[in-house]
């Protein structure tokens, strides 16, 4: 197949998988207020369209048409490049976690041409199957704090700036937990590639063999995520909105859009490394995929509508005395147990 | 390939000469990781990813950050007076050493023979055989490294907690 016709192709591809995505981050907005509605007693969005099922297009709208004001005392550049990054890094990690085994077959012919589909995996169920996939994944989400840092400074605002460096203290301690609480999937896979690990868990999901990876790569992925009982850097009785306060219309709108990007990525992950991936019986791939992961968004949402948040000494207190040990004993014990079973 | 090359590399020198060009401490730290980017980029072209993914990690994602902490810690306000100009003894000695410092690396590179590229072992840069090298030739440096790294956690824990007292 000729080189034109390759990246055409597979920027086609990447469009219609981010386009779905974009699609599926609106509606995550919504079913995060519908559900945080129900868990109050009460309907939430119901009014644009069935069940409220417009609303994301509203809001949409509404951000788009709101007046854009950037404040006069900011680092212009950066004040604009920070909901930028967020975004990105927020988007990027997808390129690598496989939603499907395989979506179309090797060849199609299209006109009397056939194309041959098998040219950088055109017909596989994943953006890029890279052989250090995970660790591409972390170093995404490791540059995700620049947005939010830089954001918080380049706003020239005290609670901007107080937001922002919580958040950064708060995920460059959580990432350390995150890390190694994937050691162990990586030890009985035997490779750092996403679509490896799916294929390896064929017989048994991980999270039966890493209970306890699973919990504490949950727990480290909220507080990354910045999400409840985490929240700490937009807590709004003492920091208004964190380094989003100087933030309107659309740049606004890129920070929640890289907040509910990094709800979905880490869901999506945590599928991927603990529960199967895209396996599953009966149904096609792709529905198990999507089933599994938005269970997981559930989960964030429900958390978010139950547990308080947490102070920030707690907050430090549990990351680096419990989670971090929690994550070395697993390792050590999963290490022992291969070296002794084979 | 090779266009690929050249623009990392010249995005590498370029973001490397304006770290040092800046006066924010900021806008250098920014820069600086303009220039990991550039050279995580070089690695991938030479296949090795890991080292690629590790750069971006380590460096990129926490090193850099927690000099962006510190910055914003130290430099609340702007700076607001003007750097004091150097002197012109500073001048000369910098220029001097700037000089001669050029000659010998060009000196240096003088000497280095050029080969045609020859194809590199399969998988050379990819994690297993990091780890395989990691844990059989080096294994004694690398253990000594982690002792290393273990020393420096003990001493800024002694250090935070003297204060305390």
């Amino acid at each position: 197949m000729n080189m034109p016709l390759l990246i055409l192709l597979t920027a086609l591809k990447i469009t219609v998988i981010l386009v779905v995505f974009l699609t599926a981050i609106a509606y995550t907005v919504l079913m995060e207020r519908k559900v945080l509605g129900f868990i109050q007693l009460r309907y939430g969005p119901n009014r644009v369209g069935p069940w409220g099922l417009l609303q994301p297009l509203a809001d949409l709208v509404k951000l788009l048409f709101k007046e854009d004001f950037t404040p006069p005392m900011v680092n212009k550049v950066l004040f604009i490049m920070a909901p930028m990054i967020t975004a990105i890094t927020a988007f990027l990690p997808f390129a690598v976690i496989p939603f499907a085994s395989q979506i179309l077959p090797d060849t199609i012919t299209v006109y009397g041409q056939t194309l041959d589909l098998k040219a950088a995996g055109l017909n596989q169920g994943v953006i890029a199957d890279v052989n250090v996939g995970i660790l591409y994944v972390f170093a995404m989400s490791s540059l995700a704090v620049y947005g939010a840092v830089l954001g918080g400074w380049a706003s020239n605002s005290k609670y901007s700036l107080l937001g922002g460096l919580r958040l950064s203290a708060q995920m460059v301690s959580y990432e350390l937990a995150l890390g190694l609480s994937i050691i162990g999937v990586l030890m009985l896979a035997g490779s750092l590639s996403l679509v490896k690990i799916v294929e390896a868990q064929k017989n048994l999901w991980f999270i039966f063999l890493q209970p306890l990876g699973f919990i504490i790569f949950m727990i480290a992925a909220f507080a990354e995520c910045a999400r409840t009982p985490f929240d700490l850097i937009e807590c709004e009785n003492e920091l208004v909105a964190g380094y989003q306060t100087e933030y309107s219309s659309m740049k606004w709108a890129l920070f929640m859009l890289g907040e509910y990007c990094h709800i979905i990525v880490a869901s999506a992950l945590a599928t991927t490394l603990f529960l199967g991936g895209w396996q599953g019986p009966v149904l096609p791939p792709i529905v198990w995929f999507v089933l599994k992961t938005f269970v997981l968004v559930f989960v964030f949402i429900w958390v978010r509508g139950t547990y308080p948040r947490f102070r920030f000494d707690q907050l430090m207190y549990l990351g680096w005395k419990v989670l971090l040990p929690l994550a070395l004993l697993n390792i050590l014990v999963t290490g022992v147990v291969i070296l002794f079973l084979g | 390939m090779e266009y690929l090359f050249y623009s990392l590399a010249a995005v590498a020198l370029i973001s490397g000469a304006l770290v040092v060009f800046q006066t924010h401490p900021l806008r250098s730290a920014l820069w600086l990781i303009v220039n990991f980017f550039a050279v995580a980029g070089l690695y991938l072209l030479a296949h090795a990813e890991f080292i690629a993914a590790i750069q971006i990690i380590v460096y990129a994602g926490a090193i850099m950050v927690l000099f962006l902490f510190v910055i914003m810690l130290l430099n609340l306000r702007q700076p607001e007076e003007e750097l004091a100009r150097p002197r012109l003894g500073l001048k000369i000695a910098g220029i001097t050493v700037a000089v001669l410092s050029a000659v010998l690396i060009g000196m240096g590179l003088a000497k280095v023979v050029l080969k045609p590229v020859t194809e590199l072992p399969v998988g050379l840069g990819n994690t297993e055989s990091v780890a395989r090298l990691l844990f059989t030739d080096y294994l004694l440096p690398f253990e000594v490294t982690s002792v290393l790294l273990l020393v420096a956690i003990v001493g800024s824990v002694v250090l935070a907690k003297a204060k305390l007292r």
